[in-house]
């Protein structure tokens, strides 16, 4: 079976965003970028699906700039096999990342799409969720475990208080969940074979599908500063301060 | 100007969180009715009926909707949807998972996680981890929300609603096969007035049982982790605060052992107060802390149950 795999070139997660000084977003010029760490789990699912011989072809789809494609060439060094790149410029929305990844989709005839549950720059946790609904397919969000047999998928979720196992027909959309795997490196050998690996480019007019912006970015501005905090020397007097900030 | 706002619920209990999300609601319309998604929970349904302001509780159950099955909970939520202007949902793992289904069935975009009601149309979301917060206008007619709980507080109690049924729905190519809930008699995470951390530090689960457990059980707090924590097996995945667990904002914040990466600092940075203890007196967790102890959590911890047994806790 096929498995399609979205991928997100965002911040790398350990640069702390900093805000325009115009309030017009983030300032992304010159900051490290790489593969959202949510598609890497995903990215490596559908590996480890191939490596068990479920999947036979694992395909790589991301949406972004032209440096995108350096996102995709790291998702074909841990085991992709080929990719396509849509371009855009604009920073789309997930309805319209949604709806273009349904186009892959009916263009692609996968039977699993795999992909993370959120991106760490919108913080949105949506594309999967409405992409699985667009499709008319089942999903299964925030998998922690995923056990495919035959025609469906068993899939164990994390809910707030525990986990939750379904059962969903296959195809469906599943979002990786940070527990599901541990993403492997990409080794230089493998690093120099993605670079051969085909990478179709494609831009969003052809897709024929209606990506216009539903929410206009009024502003971005910084959180409140918390005010600096003083360092106390003893327990007793933590539970005094406490005491006197009524909090206990 | 109608709006829709959709239980947090377990089949039996009403969640603090759609009291939070029913102030949202209100921000946007004096028209607010509430939606219990579940089986066999008329309880949840009498108890949301009470939240004073709402002016009519709407009660869909089946199978699929008491087991929180995304397909039939978008479902049940798209059959109301021409009724009404907004669609608010508690942004809980459940909320989160079929609020997006609904946005796109509607083609709409939905707006994830708001902290602010600016008006009707306008909101205010956190993105990049909480770095920076981003003020956004819908251009859409109907409008698709999920509601940060802690964000906002908590409607009162004193309504007298009425409670009626509606359709439910089926779960489609989706079959619920278990669940497995982490038992505890400790506040819940997200809703306690005070909570205590854990991280990498404790060095293994029974150190972090030992220590962390006592001090929360003093306290009549919650029990959090880091990251760190719940992927080395000290604590249960739920416990984890952070962008990618809950995002809690209590009274009083006890992180120990815990560095502060971003990712912790933008589940618990809005803690009215935030202590923290660790050896390392470079810690980031230090910048945002009010009260930091530099000092080892085994010798610190003991002493701090000492000094709150002294003030009489």
């Amino acid at each position: 079976m096929k498995v399609l795999v979205p991928v997100k070139r965002v911040i790398d997660y350990n640069v702390k965003a900093r805000v325009k000084a115009d309030q017009t977003g983030v300032d992304l010029a010159n900051v490290k970028m790489s593969m959202n760490p949510f598609c890497e789990i995903a990215v490596e699912e559908a590996v480890r699906l191939k490596e068990k011989g479920v999947a036979t072809e694992v395909v790589i789809v991301s949406i972004g700039p032209a440096q995108a494609q350096e996102t995709i060439r790291t998702a074909l060094a841990m085991g992709g096999d080929r990719g396509i790149l849509i371009t855009s410029d604009a920073d789309l929305e997930p309805l319209a990342v949604a709806k273009l990844l349904a186009a892959v989709v009916a263009e692609e005839n996968p039977n699993l799409v795999v992909m993370g549950k959120q991106a760490i720059d919108g913080d949105n946790n949506a594309v999967g969720q409405m992409l699985s609904a667009l499709l008319g397919w089942p999903q299964a969000t925030y998998a922690s475990a995923l056990e495919v047999s035959g025609s469906t998928a068993k899939v164990t979720r994390e809910v707030d208080g525990g986990l939750q196992t379904l059962d969903v027909d296959l195809p469906a959309v599943i979002t990786a969940d940070l527990r599901l795997n541990e993403p492997r490196y990409a080794s230089l050998p493998n690093i120099m074979k993605a670079k051969k690996k085909e990478i179709a480019t494609k831009a969003v007019a052809d897709y024929g599908v209606d990506v216009a912006p539903r929410l206009k970015v009024l502003k971005v501005t910084e959180p409140p500063k918390r005010s600096a905090g003083v360092k106390v020397e003893t327990a007793a007097d933590l539970v005094s301060k406490l005491n006197t900030a009524g909090v206990l | 100007m109608a709006v829709l706002v959709i239980a947090d619920n377990d089949n039996a209990h009403l969640r603090d969180a759609t009291h939070k999300t029913v102030t949202a609601a209100q921000k946007i319309s004096g028209d607010v009715d509430v939606l219990v998604l579940g089986k066999g929970a008329k309880a949840v349904a009498d108890a949301a009926a009470k939240i004073a302001g709402v002016r009519k509780v709407l009660l869909a159950e089946s199978d699929a909707l008491g087991h929180g099955i995304a397909e039939a909970q978008a479902d049940a939520v798209l059959a109301l949807a021409g009724n009404y202007d907004a669609i608010l949902v508690p942004a809980t793992s459940g909320g989160k998972n079929f609020a997006p289904r609904v946005a796109a069935k509607l083609d709409v975009a939905p707006i994830s996680d708001i902290v602010e009601v600016v008006s009707a149309d306008t909101f205010t979301r956190p993105i990049y981890a909480g770095n920076a917060l981003e003020t956004i206008q819908s251009s859409d007619a109907k409008k698709v929300i999920t509601v940060r709980p802690t964000a906002f507080a908590a409607a009162a109690e004193g309504g007298s609603a009425s409670v009626e049924s509606v359709a439910g729905a089926d779960a489609g190519k989706t079959r619920f096969v278990s669940e497995e809930m982490v038992k505890s008699d400790r506040p819940e995470l997200a809703a306690a007035k005070i909570v205590v951390s854990g991280g990498r530090a404790m060095g293994s689960a029974e150190e972090f049982q030992r220590v962390i457990e006592p001090l929360a059980d003093k306290l009549g707090a919650a029990v959090g982790a880091s990251r760190a924590a719940v992927d080395a097996g000290y604590a249960p995945n739920d416990y984890q605060v952070g962008q990618t667990g809950k995002v809690v904002a209590p009274q009083l914040y006890v992180a120990i052992g815990i560095s502060g990466a971003i990712q912790h600092l933008a589940g618990m940075k809005d803690s009215k107060v935030i202590v923290a203890i660790n050896k390392d007196a470079d810690a980031p967790i230090f910048q945002v802390a009010d009260y930091g102890l530099v000092a080892d959590y085994k010798t610190a911890v003991p002493e701090l149950m000492d000094a709150l047994s002294a003030a009489g806790k």
